[in-house]
């Protein structure tokens, strides 16, 4: 396989033709029935790629061609260990995500399904990229097709939120743009094999060795970090999320909170610290001082919070805190569960916003305070809501375990005061977690929720499928943690 | 290794099973067999549980390794159990114990639905299991698995009557409370990491990885275990939830919030005990929190008219009394009051349901009275459980509160006298609660009095056997002035407390003190006793407004509006202020100002809602056009 296609290329082509192929389906149905064939494909492909991750599989994982007269850029992809896990949880979430969603029919659906597509390309081609220009160029092409995923197919003030969103982001990206060039500019020359050489190079292993004064690196650092807490979001760059979340198609929302949030972690561990190790030791006392506060804040706001799905993001945004937290206590036990984490958050995110779908779709309204007694009417979707609220708040036997317990290890050895202080989120998690499904699933049924049928076989199936994962994940995290341990490693090697 | 010890691993997962079956099952199995597939694993886990004893009796303990749960860096966490002499004994209670609640259960839940039925087995079931894996834990992560799940059943069981606002109202506050104490173990468990790399008990304990810690590390990490101790174990100032949890089931208060769950804490300490007794300050502040529960919980028992409000009154101030002797170095004494304690308290509780049964679900004593007479196996067994926590000789209670009172002696005679008076009001509340509820003349409704009956089998066999063990159970600690080598439960557990005991100086009490603390603590017993008898044998319901202490205690000295003013309401008024004033007119309002600047540019964007899927296709190829281009001329 490896001298005809790599696994990286699939992943980011195969999506991206089936995208096209989509822009022309002129039947809703066959729409349809083409992404989430390919969306299956793609997943085979990916959780095919997990087993060949040895050294010697090298030809199967990376791949880089270049063109003549090039200013220094390739088409350079390769999957290392946190790529792997993050392709593999694209690839994963998305059939979930259009199965969950099937039953929902949207206007002009051909271009719905090539833009969810397209954009699955582009969040492939992040996690893959080993060239800057490659990785900025993935960057916009999978945020663009959410812009109008949002503001076409979202609900009543979705421009505004769109804008809002827009406006975020695309700053966010412009800075990095400048950085890059910037850093692209005090690249060694780089020759190829075909006897050419270009002045500067966009690869990453150029990137690394850029000749950067201590005094660069702090504004790089900056300029860099703005588009990924952005995306993130860490606080105080998180007020376009809660709006976007609420008002997006609930299919774009499972996109942008399982994995496209993930971007911004992923950029900071594969750019970001690697690039300005420095810079990332002298500011991570103040990243690490905004992220706890972003828990605090955010899980305080989930309190208050009347609109379920403003809950779950403004809960995400406490997760993601503490994420973005342990990444900058750098050392392997914090990467290593941030990387674990990762893809649980994802998954689980994905579950609890199918089952809000599902209440939405069946009472037709999401405040808290209109719904009760669920619980009574659907049994099993409570179920599966608990099991998916339990994990939210990481209970021992669920993914989210180990994740956070490597996290705070790891945040702990850093500096013990940011340990504890960030801990005070698992109380504030239970209490609103809990809080919601008292109130939505427990006690009588009122007028709005008597009507509610519990999910049927197929959606059983489908959160079924999430809940096999959770407990698995729970129970046996290692094999999930041993992928990353290369990426980890080799991390923890540039910032010594 | 070729033992019992081999297919231990059975033991959790045996009552697993029985969760997954009646939990998938629920739909389609009848009562009787979800009863008794829910009796059934928890029998055979007790008989496994009783071949692990005999096999650890015989001085065969180790930890059984089963597979890496994290393995990162230089950490590495095991995912294993390890059986000696401390948690074999309390996989005896917990199967043995677990084992009667669960046929009792079968009686007592025979009026629900079908599926709600298997939903109960199913979720004590689980409990069993995550009990099971919190003592069996090698390390404190395996331990701390267990001991969320716990919580977590404690949580499920508590709001099992879902549809009650109140009920999951005080599911909520049980599961927040734990969480709290929960934040300490966690934090101790990291600051272990941090300090040692090593979670496993083995490690731990061991001379080298202690000499690693500083006695500062010592006293933290100690103070933070015992912050989660007293959130499992209902101690102050994170107590106020166990009265609450009444709010379940009965059987699950017996099993859950009296005989094991909430005696996790004393086990935790009990396992760790090495760590505490190099740390004199956190001893200290162990035998403070118990003494002080102890007596608080006592008062209040003193003028609760629910009947299973006294008894989770009592049975808060019981685990003070645990603490106690935690906090004086008395660990076997600690172990052995659980012990006592997990089979009178079982017992009580079951009384209590077997009357509440037979009342038709009334729980205030007010309206019992003389049940005497119609309810025979239930009064006598419960007039045994009474006379055993009282501390009446020779019943099981008093062997294991004489030797914390002994202990506490020797360590400062004013602990002594506060415990004395602790077990005093014990004898009065729980003789006021006998005499109100089986003497005197029956106060409740005609309608009641014509339902009056004694319960089924399925729950007077439980409570005999209970009533059997209450009454026996104590001997296995007969002190040493009684009957030479009586004590058999501190030989048996002599192992593991060795080191501790090594390095504590023991103070030897002569026998004539040993013999005066005990009669003045039995006089005092009795007389509160035969007081409350007389008082309470021919209560009648008087109608007066409480007035004083007596409006104090009755509102449990408004601890819970304490919280709710100076902890639950400032923290939504801070959040109201993080969401109305912050986030919506601070970041957002800036955010939107700088929209309104940028007002032109969004102008111009309008484009993006002209609604042609081409052009926003025929956008898109421009932009990687535009790429290519800036490539090639750059």
């Amino acid at each position: 396989m490896g001298s005809y296609i790599t696994f990286p290329e699939l992943l980011i082509w195969l999506p991206l033709l089936a995208g096209i192929i989509c822009f022309f389906a002129k039947k809703e149905h066959a729409a349809k029935s083409i992404a989430i064939l390919f969306s299956l494909i793609l997943l085979g492909i990916s959780a095919t790629s997990l087993f060949y991750t040895d050294a010697k599989y090298i030809n199967w994982n990376a791949v880089n061609y270049f063109y003549p007269n090039n200013i220094g850029n390739t088409f350079y992809v390769a999957l290392d260990g946190t790529g792997r896990l993050l392709t593999f949880l694209t690839a994963l979430a998305f059939p979930i995500i259009l199965l969950a969603t099937s039953k929902n029919s949207y206007k002009n659906p051909s271009s719905f399904y090539g833009l969810m597509l397209l954009s699955q390309a582009g969040l492939m081609g992040v996690f893959c990229s080993m060239d800057a220009l490659l990785f900025y160029f993935f960057w916009e092409l999978a945020l663009i097709p959410v812009y109008f995923l949002c503001s076409r197919w979202g609900g009543e003030k979705r421009i505004q939120a769109t804008f809002k969103f827009f406006v975020y982001t695309f700053g966010g990206s412009l800075l990095m743009l400048i950085g890059i060039i910037y850093v692209y500019l005090h690249t060694p020359e780089r020759f190829f094999e075909d006897g050419t050489h270009a002045a500067h190079s966009f690869a990453l292993n150029y990137f690394y060795r850029a000749q950067l004064s201590a005094g660069d690196q702090n504004w790089l650092f900056w300029l860099f970090f703005a588009a990924f807490a952005v995306k993130m979001p860490v606080f105080p760059f998180h007020t376009w999320q809660p709006d976007t979340y609420d008002q997006s198609p609930t299919s774009v929302t499972m996109v942008l909170s399982g994995v496209m949030v993930k971007m911004g972690l992923f950029g900071v561990i594969r750019w970001l610290i690697p690039l300005f190790p420095l810079a990332a030791e002298r500011y991570s006392h103040l990243v690490i001082t905004l992220a706890i506060i972003g828990i605090i804040y955010a899980s305080c706001i989930a309190l208050v919070q009347d609109n379920l799905k403003k809950l779950v993001a403004y809960s995400s945004i406490a997760h993601i805190g503490l994420m973005c937290a342990s990444l900058f206590a750098m050392n392997q036990i914090s990467f290593q569960g941030v990387m674990l984490q990762m893809f649980n958050h994802g998954i689980n995110i994905i579950g609890l916003w199918i089952v809000i779908d599902l209440i939405e779709k069946k009472t037709g309204v999401k405040n808290i305070s209109q719904l009760s007694g669920i619980a009574h009417k659907a049994p099993v979707l409570t179920i599966m809501l608990v099991i998916m609220a339990l994990a939210n708040i990481a209970l021992p036997l669920t993914n989210a375990f180990p994740g956070e317990f490597l996290m705070f290890t790891g945040l702990y050895m850093f500096n013990p005061w940011y340990g504890a202080i960030a801990a005070v989120g698992i109380i504030l998690a239970a209490v609103y977690t809990l809080k919601m499904i008292q109130r939505v699933f427990y006690g009588d049924s009122n007028a709005i929720t008597d009507q509610v049928t519990d999910i049927s076989f197929f959606q059983k199936l489908v959160l079924g499928i999430i809940v096999c994962l959770i407990f698995l994940i729970g129970v046996y995290p290692q094999p999930v943690i041993d992928l990353t341990k290369d990426a980890a490693v080799a991390l923890i090697g540039r910032t010594k | 290794m070729n033992n019992v010890l081999q297919i231990a691993w059975l033991l959790p997962i045996l009552p697993l099973l029985g969760f997954i079956i009646n939990g998938l099952g629920r739909n389609i199995l009848s009562k009787a067999i979800s009863g008794l597939v829910g009796c059934l694993v928890v029998f055979a886990s007790f008989l496994l549980s009783v071949f692990i004893f005999i096999e650890v009796k015989n001085g065969n303990s180790q930890v059984v390794h089963y597979f890496d749960f994290l393995n990162v860096d230089l950490l590495k966490i095991a995912f294993a159990f390890k059986f000696d002499p401390l948690s074999s004994l309390f996989l005896l209670i917990i199967t043995g114990v677990g084992f009667l609640i669960h046929v009792y259960s079968t009686s007592y839940m025979h009026g629900e639905p079908d599926k709600d039925f298997a939903k109960y087995f199913a979720y004590l079931n689980l409990f069993i299991f995550s009990m099971l894996l919190l003592v069996m834990g090698a390390n404190y992560v395996v331990m701390f698995i267990g001991w969320e799940g716990v919580g977590l059943c404690s949580y499920l069981l508590i709001g099992y009557w879902f549809r009650i606002n109140d009920y999951t109202n005080a599911a909520n506050k049980a599961f927040i409370m734990n969480r709290i104490g929960d934040l300490g173990f966690l934090i101790a468990v990291f600051w272990l990491i941090a300090k040692t790399g090593t979670v496993e008990f083995d490690q731990v304990f061991s001379a080298a990885t202690i000499a690693k810690l500083s006695a500062t590390d010592i006293t933290g990490i100690t103070l933070l275990l015992f912050v989660g101790a007293t959130g499992k174990s209902a101690q102050i100032p994170l107590y106020t939830w166990l009265p609450d949890a009444m709010a379940g089931p009965t059987p699950v208060s017996a099993l859950i919030h009296a005989a094991t769950m909430v005696t996790a804490g004393i086990y935790m300490i009990a396992r760790s005990n090495i760590l505490y007794t190099m740390a004199p300050v956190t001893q200290g502040v162990v035998a403070m929190v118990g003494l002080a529960t102890a007596v608080l919980a006592a008062t209040i028992a003193l003028k609760q008219n629910d009947i299973k409000k006294v008894l989770a009154y009592s049975t808060v101030s019981q685990l003070g009394y645990m603490f106690l002797a935690l906090g004086v170095g008395a660990y076997t004494g600690a172990v052995f009051h659980v012990m006592t304690h997990a089979f009178f308290k079982a017992l009580l509780f079951l009384g209590a349901g077997s009357v509440i049964h037979a009342m038709g679900g009334e729980q205030d004593m007010r309206n019992m009275g003389g049940l005497k007479k119609y309810m025979r196996t239930t009064h006598l067994t419960f007039l045994l459980g009474c006379l055993a926590i009282a501390g009446i000789p020779p019943f099981s209670g008093f062997f294991s509160k004489d030797e914390i009172l002994a202990a506490a002696y020797v360590h400062n005679p004013v602990l002594w006298v506060i415990g004395v008076i602790t077990a005093v009001m014990t004898a009065f509340y729980m003789f006021r609660l006998y005499g109100m509820t089986f003497l005197g003349k029956f106060r409740g409704s005609h309608e009641q009095e014509h339902h009056l009956h004694e319960s089924p089998a399925a729950i007077t066999f439980p409570l005999i056997i209970l009533a059997i063990l209450a009454v026996v159970g104590g001997w296995i600690g007969v002190p040493k002035i009684f009957v030479h080598g009586g004590h058999r439960l501190e030989a048996f557990l002599e192992p593991v407390f060795r080191e501790s005991n090594a390095i504590t100086t023991k103070h030897e009490i002569t026998h004539a003190t040993e013999y005066m603390l005990m009669g003045v603590s039995v006089a005092g017993a009795l007389i509160a006793l035969i007081y409350a008898w007389r008082r309470y044998g021919k209560y009648q319901q008087i109608e007066t407004s409480p007035k004083g202490i007596t409006k104090i205690l009755e509102n449990k000295w408004y601890v819970d509006e304490i919280y709710n003013s100076t902890i639950v309401q400032p923290l939504r008024s801070l959040s109201g202020f993080f969401n109305n004033i912050i986030e919506r007119k601070g970041i957002d309002g800036l955010v939107n100002g700088t929209g309104k600047l940028v007002n032109y540019g969004s102008r111009q964007l309008r484009w993006l809602q002209s609604g042609q899927v081409g052009a926003y296709v025929l956008l898109m190829v421009l932009g990687i056009l535009i790429l290519f281009i800036i490539q090639l001329f750059l």
